[in-house]
């Protein structure tokens, strides 16, 4: 692919250091002046934070609005299996559920994309051809990103040579956490070139991991570390730690993308992922988006679920919602 | 924060189709609203001695909900009378654990009907369902769960080895939070065993006419709680009266001035929760995000109409532009509408009285030379609405900017130090709330030694807890509710040992 899915053109790496530079306000882009820009961003009060995410929780999203918040939640997700025991028949499973969600329904639309390991790319681009739903894959020594750059670079390519149209990579959050601030934006830096190498263009989503961030303050400055360096996507897990996504870190980060496109004229999408299993849950994430980022990111093109689970009970929830009863967990597929 | 880049992404209209909330509204079919109500006098209802009545509407809708008993002096007398009689016989002579029993069974059934009281307090207030549910409701409860702890444990508090109750107490309270402003006061006074007369507001007697059959649930003896409902001539009657020990006021501070005269002199010891017209400062170093939503809870929390709302924005200069900006943004997104709309966050103004105060005031703000702006926002065609409201370019000599509004409009005003911070908040005859925003602890402390208000929030506004003190400074009133030191209005402090 050569351009994104949006239609929007690509930021040139010079493009990004450019920008980089002036928004810190820094030719250098060291760790000093690293520091300096995320540091003096505006602080997160955690009690504030909660009660905001709590708040936008009650929302109460009925009949219409529910319908719809539900089949857009469904072209929203990245249909996601991340484990050990994965085999070719799994992933070509999923990629089915992924591009007919319920099989009796026309009017149910696909999934976003599926997301796989490295070595499962070719199965999920074979299953997916043709059917618009996206090949995500995780890479950069995923999920703990313990690995020289070296091997982190090659595990990229090798996914874009096999034709994913998103990588989801990890950030180093020994290095962000010790302060070498340098060296994740030069890590980000350095896999977005591998997603744009050779006339190829993979979307670029840049996992946090905010449960190892910890903080809300650690939250809003990797989110900006990350759309500085040119990610697509910010997103907030892996989902192999605990906690995975919640609805106040995501609130932050949607502030964060918001304040990044009135600031640079960029729009970043963002991408809870892991724990989030009900329809419910999921639509509280959708009035998040409403409400904090706003209309322009309801859209898979800005704002994505990576899980698993969810899109069985959102099936059900559909059904519910057409027939007025609930379907049995028989009824929907395991994968 | 600059203004949004005029040319986003090509998909963001399309996207933009979307989330429309459908309506979601509360059922009101959970709460019975008789059409009349009587006087709550001695464990009964009963007519007015006149018969006179007035009549309760939505304000929302404009749509009378019941008629409602006027009580003459001859009424407030029979109420008077019998909250004395259950004073000396049944309630002060109680031990403390046993007057606990009542309060919590209260505070359950309280909590177990909170639905009931919360579509009530919505239709009869205006305030939206999510407020009334999630705020008034829970808080009315557990200030009656909180005094229930106190009722035997009164010789441990600070006032002596044997404090008594005054004996027969006043209460008069206000429209802004009907039932949470009933908690506020019959909780401390029967945990300290005294009985009570109460007048709701005009407006608003509906939640504390429902409160009744609570009490009759919680089998509560007659005449320990009075409820005696009319206007401000019910409220003098009932202050007046001789047979009353102690007056508890929550109002406008003019009549709280008219209260303290008319009982100087008297036996009767009064607490009085008045106005106020509370400083939110905002330094430039403040949780910004936070900070707004701060703001917006601050001044747009029950419309505004709340005693204690931060309805002076003070910025620091630094970041005045940008966070005005951010304030506007983020007011376009604020629900207004159908109160009993679970997704509402700005309801109905309480009266057309209400309604044309903010009115003129607003209008007074504009003459003055500030600029008042507010985001697009349809307004119902019947009720009382007035839409969330932003003054820039306000100067501490508006009447804007001295005056309590007691609606959704905000004046933001500038500084530049933290001492003009303080001079400036502190500029004011009120002193009843204030909030600081800023990531600097040493900063809110030094700050809040220096505010002379009641209550200082830091990083955040609004709260209330029935554990903390709440009260006035200067013409904000006196006394405090509340709190171990919300037991001290309703107590003589004792001496025997």
């Amino acid at each position: 692919m050569s351009t994104t899915a949006t239609g929007l053109s690509d930021r040139s790496p010079a493009d990004v250091a450019e920008s980089a530079r002036s928004v810190t306000g820094s030719t250098s882009l060291d760790d000093a002046a690293w520091r300096r820009f995320l540091h003096g961003l505006p602080g997160v009060d955690r009690v504030g934070a909660d009660g905001r995410a709590a708040m936008l929780g009650t929302r109460s999203i009925k009949t219409t609005a529910k319908a719809w918040a539900l089949d857009t939640i469904v072209r929203m997700v990245d249909l996601t299996t991340l484990e050990g025991a994965d085999t070719p028949g799994k992933v070509r499973s999923l990629a089915a559920k992924a591009v007919r969600p319920e099989p009796n329904d026309a009017s149910c639309p696909s999934a976003a994309a599926v997301c796989v390991y490295n070595d499962l790319v070719p199965v999920a681009v074979e299953a997916l051809a043709g059917t618009g739903v996206k090949v995500a894959a995780v890479a950069t020594a995923f999920p703990s990103g313990r690995a020289s750059r070296a091997v982190r670079l090659a595990d990229t390519r090798e996914a874009v040579d096999a034709g994913a149209d998103e990588i989801d990579m990890v950030i180093d959050r020994g290095a962000f956490l010790s302060g070498r601030y340098e060296q994740v934006y030069d890590d980000i830096v350095a896999v977005r070139a591998q997603c744009r190498a050779g006339g190829r263009h993979a979307h670029l989503k840049v996992i946090l991991e905010t449960g190892e961030l910890a903080t809300y303050d650690n939250v809003r400055r990797a989110s900006w570390l990350a759309m500085l360096a040119g990610a697509d996507f910010i997103k907030t897990s892996t989902g192999k730690v605990s906690p995975a996504a919640t609805l106040p870190v995501t609130v932050v980060m949607l502030e964060a993308v918001r304040d990044f496109r009135a600031q640079t004229g960029v729009q970043v999408g963002v991408k809870p992922a892991g724990g989030i299993r009900t329809s419910k849950d999921a639509i509280k994430y959708l009035v998040a988006v409403n409400e904090v980022a706003g209309p322009d990111w309801l859209d898979p093109d800005w704002f994505r679920f990576g899980a698993s689970s969810l899109l069985n009970d959102v099936l059900m929830q559909r059904n519910k919602l057409a027939t007025g009863a609930y379907w049995g967990p028989d009824y929907v597929t395991v994968d | 924060m600059p203004s949004q880049p005029s040319t986003t992404s090509s998909t963001s209209s399309a996207a933009a189709a979307a989330f429309e909330y459908a309506p979601a509204p509360e059922s009101r079919a959970v709460v019975d609203i008789r059409s009349s109500y009587g006087l709550f006098v001695d464990g009964a209802f009963s007519a007015a001695s006149d018969d006179g009545s007035f009549k309760t509407v939505n304000p929302a809708t404009e749509e009378v909900l019941a008629e409602v008993a006027e009580a003459t002096e001859a009424d407030v007398d029979r109420a008077v009378r019998a909250a004395r009689r259950a004073q000396d016989k049944v309630w002060g002579p109680m031990p403390g654990r046993e007057r606990a029993k009542y309060l919590f069974r209260i505070a359950r059934l309280l909590a177990e009907r909170s639905r009931e009281f919360a579509v009530l307090e919505t239709l009869d207030n205006g305030k939206p369902i999510r407020e009334s549910r999630d705020v008034d409701v829970p808080t009315a409860a557990a200030h009656f769960f909180y005094y229930a702890g106190w009722a035997d444990k009164l010789e441990h508090a600070g006032y002596g080895a044997d404090p008594r109750p005054h004996g027969v107490a006043a209460q008069v309270i206000p429209w802004n939070f009907p039932l949470l402003m009933l908690a506020w006061k019959i909780a401390p006074a029967l945990a300290t065993g005294n009985t009570v007369v109460l007048k709701p507001a005009e407006t608003t007697p509906l939640t504390a006419l429902l409160f009744a059959d609570v009490l009759r649930q919680a089998e509560l003896p007659p005449g320990v709680v009075n409820i005696v409902t009319g206007a401000g001539a019910t409220g003098a009657a009932l202050v007046g009266h001789p047979g009353i020990d102690k007056v508890a006021f929550t109002g406008s501070t003019a009549v709280g001035k008219r209260i303290a005269r008319e009982i100087a002199g008297s036996r009767k010891h009064a607490t009085l929760e008045l106005g106020g017209k509370a400083a939110n400062i905002v330094f430039d170093d403040a949780p910004i995000d936070q900070a707004v939503e701060g703001i917006v809870n601050g001044i747009f929390f029950n419309q505004g109409q709340v005693c204690c709302a931060g309805s002076r924005l003070l910025v620091q200069e630094t970041i005045a532009e940008e966070l005005v900006e951010r304030l506007k943004s983020r007011l376009g997104t604020l629900r207004v509408g159908d109160p009993m709309d679970k997704n509402t966050d700005v309801g109905a103004i309480n009266s057309s009285q209400q309604l044309a105060r903010i009115t003129e005031l607003t209008e007074a703000g504009v003459a003055e030379g500030a600029t008042r702006w507010s985001p697009a926002c349809d307004l119902p065609s019947s009720g009382y609405w007035f839409a969330p409201t932003l003054f820039t370019g306000v100067s501490a000599a508006h009447r804007i900017a001295r005056e309590e509004i007691f609606g959704p409009v905000l004046s933001v005003l500038t500084f530049r130090t933290p001492a003009e911070a303080v001079a400036k908040a502190n500029n004011t005859p009120y002193g009843l709330s204030a909030g600081i925003w800023t990531e600097k602890g040493s900063r809110i402390l030094w700050m809040a030694d220096r505010l002379r208000a009641g209550v200082v929030w830091s990083n955040t506004f609004n709260r209330f807890d029935p554990t903390s003190p709440f009260g006035g400074y200067k013409e904000s009133g006196y006394g405090r509710e509340g709190g171990r030191h919300g037991l001290a209005s309703y107590l003589i402090e004792g001496s025997t040992y």
